[in-house]
């Protein structure tokens, strides 16, 4: 709609600079894109001689002669201008508006995409016989603690597999009655085994205690019997023992006794994390609950959660010391079966996730 | 520190805690199982609580709390409390009284 362009060829034929022209042409930008600055330069009655013009009038006469109403004129122009430039600003800024509350938008659906991708991630992981790596390309965005796991699934996929190595080689000595130093030499290499792993969670733990805590490497029915990152140590002596018969008197007793221990140490640790478990609840609480900020409150939940990297390391090293002291009570062809049966019973424990994942579903009835 | 050697020296079991730590918690929990009647010195709560740590720490304890000594004698943090108790030496050391040094 511009009704000005017509009237104007003859001032432009002139060659002469014409104020009203200039401010039409900045409105048609203005209109177009939406985005110039409120701050318009306006250079209007600087110009000597020119009559600033109504735009329906026309103005081939207006260069040359300088019309009685000049001042009028002039005002009422110039109010006209600044009221377009008002709405022109008013407009740009609402437009700022609807750009600001998009981009919100936009990064709100973002981070809901991200944590669809690591829950189907997550899904995807669960019945599967081996951990398999976290794919890092949609998990890039969130930082380094996912290499640190994604690390740590890769080198857990690893582990599994040596660990079906070591089984079957010892499966395969206690079966040809190898001697026991060379029962000794597959039995230290099986225990290094263990140390590493409880190396891997360690770093895993300082990364995303969380992940290590809720034994997210782990496949579901492994995670059935989950305590503080892991399997308990008293459970795992009742199922194995019996499979490591005969044992000595002496042994019987020490064995018990060690599963005694195990369980005491196991309910002090239990009760200490659900201590832990109070205290972060009442700190996260803290202040009237309708306040509606929190930073302090975050604070101090966030010291209390530190201490969860404790009681997991913890709990490894209950493991560790349980299957550190079985060794010493146990002869060395004890030994070998009893890491045979625990190596089984884990073999079997993924296999029964895995088919448990992949069950055919009902008929409908 | 003199303070801190005086009082593990008090009593056949002392461990020195801080009332925020649940690992402590854990491990008080652990000797009253036992039946062993610690003294227990919540060194959060003590004026001179942070010379009371270093000291902890001097003596060679790995962590300040918690810090447990027998019959006045240091015998570590939670690692080696729970690594005494799965080999069944803490309950023997519990049951005969140690002479205190």
């Amino acid at each position: 709609m511009n009704s000005t362009s017509t009237q104007f060829v003859s001032t432009r034929r002139m060659g002469l600079y014409d104020p009203i022209h200039q401010i039409s042409i900045w409105e048609e930008n203005f209109k177009n894109t939406c985005n110039l600055s409120a701050s318009v330069s306006v250079p209007l009655i600087g110009e000597a001689d020119v009559k600033l013009d109504n735009q329906s009038e026309d103005s081939s006469h207006g260069m040359l002669g300088i019309p009685r109403n000049y001042d009028q004129e002039a005002n009422k122009s110039i109010e006209k201008i600044q009221r377009r430039l008002a709405q022109n600003r008013e407009a740009a800024r609402k437009s700022r508006l609807r750009k600001k509350a998009y981009v919100q938008q936009l990064e709100s659906s973002r981070l809901k995409l991200i944590k669809l991708e690591q829950e189907l991630d997550r899904a995807r992981q669960q019945g599967s016989f081996i951990g398999c790596g976290l794919d890092s390309d949609n998990l890039a965005f969130a930082g380094s603690s996912n290499s640190g796991i994604a690390t740590f699934e890769m080198e857990y996929g690893h582990w599994v597999e040596k660990q079906n190595r070591q089984i079957c080689e010892l499966r395969n000595a206690l079966n040809a009655h190898t001697s026991d130093p060379e029962l000794r030499i597959l039995v230290d290499a099986i225990m290094n085994h263990y140390s590493d792993l409880f190396r891997m969670k360690s770093a895993a733990a300082k990364v995303d205690v969380f992940y290590v805590l809720f034994g997210m490497w782990k496949t579901t029915a492994e995670r059935f019997f989950l305590w503080i990152g892991g399997f308990r140590p008293s459970e795992l002596l009742k199922v194995i023992v019996p499979l490591i018969e005969p044992l000595t008197e002496q042994q019987r007793m020490d064995v018990y006794n060690l599963g005694q221990s195990c369980q005491q140490a196991e309910d002090a640790l239990s009760q200490g994390r659900d201590r832990l478990q109070q205290i972060l609840a009442e700190t996260v609480a803290a202040g009237q609950l309708v306040d509606g900020t929190y930073i302090p409150q975050m604070a101090n939940a966030m010291e209390k959660l530190e201490a969860l990297v404790s009681f997991v390391n913890q709990a490894d090293h209950l493991r560790q010391e349980t299957l550190q002291q079985m060794f010493r009570i146990l002869t060395i062809r004890q030994a070998a079966r009893c890491l045979l049966a625990l190596g089984e019973y884990f073999q079997r424990l993924r296999a029964l996730s895995s088919l448990w994942a992949n069950r055919p579903s009902e008929p409908p009835a | 520190m003199d303070k801190v050697t005086r009082l593990a020296s008090e009593n056949q079991v002392v461990i020195f805690s801080k009332s925020s730590c649940c690992l402590c918690y854990a491990v008080k929990i652990l000797f009253q199982e036992l039946k062993a009647n610690p003294e227990v010195h919540e060194i959060d709560q003590e004026p001179e609580g942070r010379e009371m740590e270093k000291a902890l720490l001097r003596l060679g304890c790995p962590a300040p709390v918690p810090a447990v000594f027998i019959g006045g004698k240091l015998v570590g943090s939670t690692n080696e409390v729970m690594s005494l108790h799965l080999s069944g030496q803490l309950a023997q050391l519990l049951k005969t009284p140690q002479p205190i040094s």
